[in-house]
């Protein structure tokens, strides 16, 4: 033990106290605090109260740069993740240019390993189609090449299912999985929120679940078709995670994420024509939430992730109609999520399971399991520590959330990446 | 009644007794307007903006006439002539208009929630005078107005809303108002021209105009635009004025004198049968009228809230 460089004492770890040895940026042995191991380290911290997590993944941010960097650049996107929690970063790629060449793929990894050398990590998500406009296939061997992780048009749904389907071919030929916007857009067009009760009060424009269920469905088929994977980004609605749960047991090869805002908000957000409620796919009923959280519990749901979509306060401060969507989420994520296991609405593991393991597993990513030669990504998180949403405690540029002004349970205290404390 | 409301963003802020004040304070300004001389002194040295950010002629004139026939200085900014057009935003365009200190705003605006918009950033009184398919406040009372000069109350009656329910802000203000007033309301449309989550409005809901007429005090038919047929809602004017254009057919079935509204601009023959639209039954220009006499009520609560205060 005589390489070890951090013992992390006292921490909490599947409801054991542990102490955690790091050596050389790796995780050298989880051990029970009881057991006083001698260990010499040029570090040492005292976590007597802290919960030892592994760091988080986020399979779906939007970090703005190239091309809006009022917004958010990738430091201070990146700022707010290691903040929040998140030691790997997916950034989608509806930049200006968009992220579908690999000049723009290499600049977001210098510009990212400049601001932010021990992490946390970017890992870029290239486009699916030039420009995003799903006509021609975007360069994939190259953009995988130069560091994409996966394929997706987010932000703008595919509409044409043939070419959908040559899509996931040929990302999975390299190797990648197809992350889909799952919205049938002929259905949603204009809307900024969910159809139902409200919208018909409000008299908003509004898109159906079944825009997005149907799009699901579709996905569904393919997967099961070419047996090739699909990653379904965002889901929102029971009807998704009835199809989701259905291709499941049939065995198709598709795995599903959700965001904190659908486990907790509801369509009754948008009242008062709240712009930062408008996101999309759009916050639904009481009822999809509750199905949101079943399916997280039972593994429907494999993902969390933030869908980080900051936007500046000027371009919120408008008519309803002409809000952009999104949520800026990396600074609340882990809070939000807390707080359900609070409220015993999830366990721990099921945070743990969905922020970390299955995003890793999903895309490939270096996962930290606690083992001996894991990365030691970890943080420590203090479940009791109460702070205020407010402009000033995020991180991100963006300060578009409909949590501004609410009290939140649960911080990082510290967030180690390869060894070394980031935040 | 000391009117507490700064701004009118819809029906749903104001209760039965406020409501029944603004119908009875209409019916005061209404005298005023058929004297000789239909100007009086009442808000001399005050002015409205009359912010119209969308195409209107019959809601705006209205609002401009009841200005002026208070004494008001009324001053008519539309989105092509406004900054608006070169890009500003609502917000900034509040802002620039506070700064000229008025002492209200009409707003007229095709997003829904302007007018909330606009209260939250103004010190003035802000009123709604349509905002997308949200709110028509100021239609809702004079509806509500012309009804009641007919009947002395509404309490008790069947008012059925005919047509495009779904994009309609005439229609979401008035079940509000006619409910809180006592009636009870109908609407009947083709499916497609229904709001989501309509069954839970306070409101029977018809696709069937037949039984939807049936015993009906009065028909409100509603504007229908042509962009519903281009968005796929609507095979075509001919088959919509078939099945839910009213006629005299239809009000045979209705109650003995029921009456016959619309809000304005007509479709002959297409919302309403033509004859019908000019027959002693229809209300339309008597809903013109009750306009200007309910916009002077609003204008003048609105204006001497303070003073009142």
């Amino acid at each position: 033990m005589s390489s070890v460089s951090l013992v992390v004492r006292n921490a909490v770890w599947k409801k054991k106290k542990v102490d955690l040895l790091v050596a050389r940026g790796r995780v050298a042995a989880l051990i029970p605090s009881a057991r006083k191991t001698r260990v010499e380290a040029a570090q040492e911290v005292d976590a007597s109260g802290l919960l030892l997590l592994p760091s988080l993944t986020d399979c779906h941010t939007h970090l703005r740069e190239p091309g809006f960097e009022y917004k958010e650049d990738i430091a201070s996107g990146l700022d707010a993740a290691a903040h929040g929690g998140f030691g790997n970063v997916l950034c989608m790629a509806n930049t200006d240019p968009v992220n579908d060449n690999a000049t723009v793929t290499e600049r977001m990894l210098d510009r990212a390993r400049a601001a932010w050398p021990h992490g946390p990590r970017l890992y870029p998500i290239g486009a699916l189609s030039r420009g995003l406009k799903a006509e021609e296939l975007a360069p994939m061997a190259e953009l995988a090449g130069a560091g994409c992780v996966a394929f997706s048009n987010d932000g703008l749904p595919v509409p044409r299912a043939e070419f959908f389907r040559r899509a996931m071919e040929y990302a999975w030929d390299q190797g990648k999985v197809v992350i889909d916007h799952c919205e049938e857009p002929s259905m949603a067009r204009g809307a900024g929120m969910n159809e139902g009760v409200v919208s018909g009060r409000l008299g908003l424009p509004a898109q159906p679940d079944v825009a997005e269920a149907a799009q699901v469905a579709r996905d569904i088929l393919l997967a099961d078709y070419l047996k090739i994977p699909i990653h379904l980004a965002h889901i929102s609605c029971r009807r998704s995670v009835e199809l989701i749960a259905w291709a499941k047991e049939r065995g198709v090869p598709v795995t599903a994420e959700t965001c904190p805002h659908y486990l907790t908000l509801t369509e009754e957000r948008v009242e008062g024509y709240d712009t930062a409620a408008k996101v999309n796919p759009p916050l639904r009923t009481r009822d999809d939430v509750e199905a949101m959280l079943q399916a997280l519990r039972t593994g429907v749901i494999d993902i969390l992730a933030t869908d980080h979509a900051p936007h500046a306060a000027h371009e919120k401060e408008v008519e309803f109609d002409l809000a952009p969507c999104g949520i800026s989420g990396l600074d609340t994520a882990l809070s939000v999520t807390w707080g359900l296991v609070e409220k015993k609405l999830l366990a721990l593991d099921d945070l743990v399971r969905a922020w970390s393991e299955a995003p890793c597993r999903v895309f490939g990513l270096p996962e930290n399991r606690f083992q001996a030669g894991d990365p030691a990504d970890f943080l420590l998180f203090d479940p009791t520590a109460a702070w205020e949403v407010t402009p000033e405690a995020m991180r991100s540029k963006g300060k578009n959330t409909p949590l501004l002004g609410t009290r939140l349970r649960g911080r990082v205290a510290a967030h180690f990446l390869g060894g070394k404390k980031v935040v | 009644m000391q009117w507490r409301h700064k701004d009118l963003l819809d029906v749903s802020q104001l209760s039965a007794d406020e409501a029944r004040h603004v119908l009875d304070t209409a019916r005061y300004f209404r005298e005023i307007n058929s004297r000789p001389v239909k100007k009086v002194p009442t808000l001399k040295g005050r002015s409205v903006v009359l912010f119209f950010a969308e195409p209107s002629t019959r809601t705006k004139t209205s609002f401009d006439v009841a200005g002026k026939r208070l004494s008001a200085d009324t001053f008519s900014l539309a989105k092509s002539g406004s900054s608006l057009s070169k890009g500003e935003s609502l917000k900034d365009t509040a802002l620039t208009l506070q700064a000229m200190n008025p002492d209200a705003i009409v707003l007229r605006h095709s997003a829904g929630g302007a007018a909330q918009f606009m209260a939250e950033r103004l010190e003035c009184s802000v009123i709604n005078a349509g905002d997308g398919r949200h709110a028509h406040p100021t239609q809702a009372l004079l509806d509500a107005f012309t009804l009641t000069e007919r009947w002395g109350a509404l309490k008790g009656r069947t008012v059925l809303i005919l047509g495009d329910i779904a994009h309609s802000r005439v229609a979401r203000s008035n079940v509000l108002l006619l409910n809180l007033l006592g009636a009870r309301v109908r609407l009947c449309g083709p499916r497609t021209l229904l709001p989501p989550g309509v069954d839970t409005w306070e409101a029977e809901v018809f696709s069937d105009l037949g039984k939807a007429v049936r015993g009906a005090d009065a028909v409100m038919c509603l504007r229908l635009q042509l962009e519903r047929m281009q968005a796929g809602l609507l095979p075509d004017l001919r088959e919509y004025s078939r099945t839910f254009g009213l006629g005299e057919g239809h009000m045979a079935q209705a109650a003995p004198d029921a009456l016959v509204l619309h809000p304005g601009p007509i479709n002959r023959g297409v919302e309403i049968a033509s004859d019908l639209a000019d027959s002693g039954r229809s209300m339309i220009l008597d809903q013109v009228a009750s306009g200007v006499a309910v916009r002077m009520a609003l204008l003048f609560l609105y204006m001497t809230r303070k003073s009142a205060e």
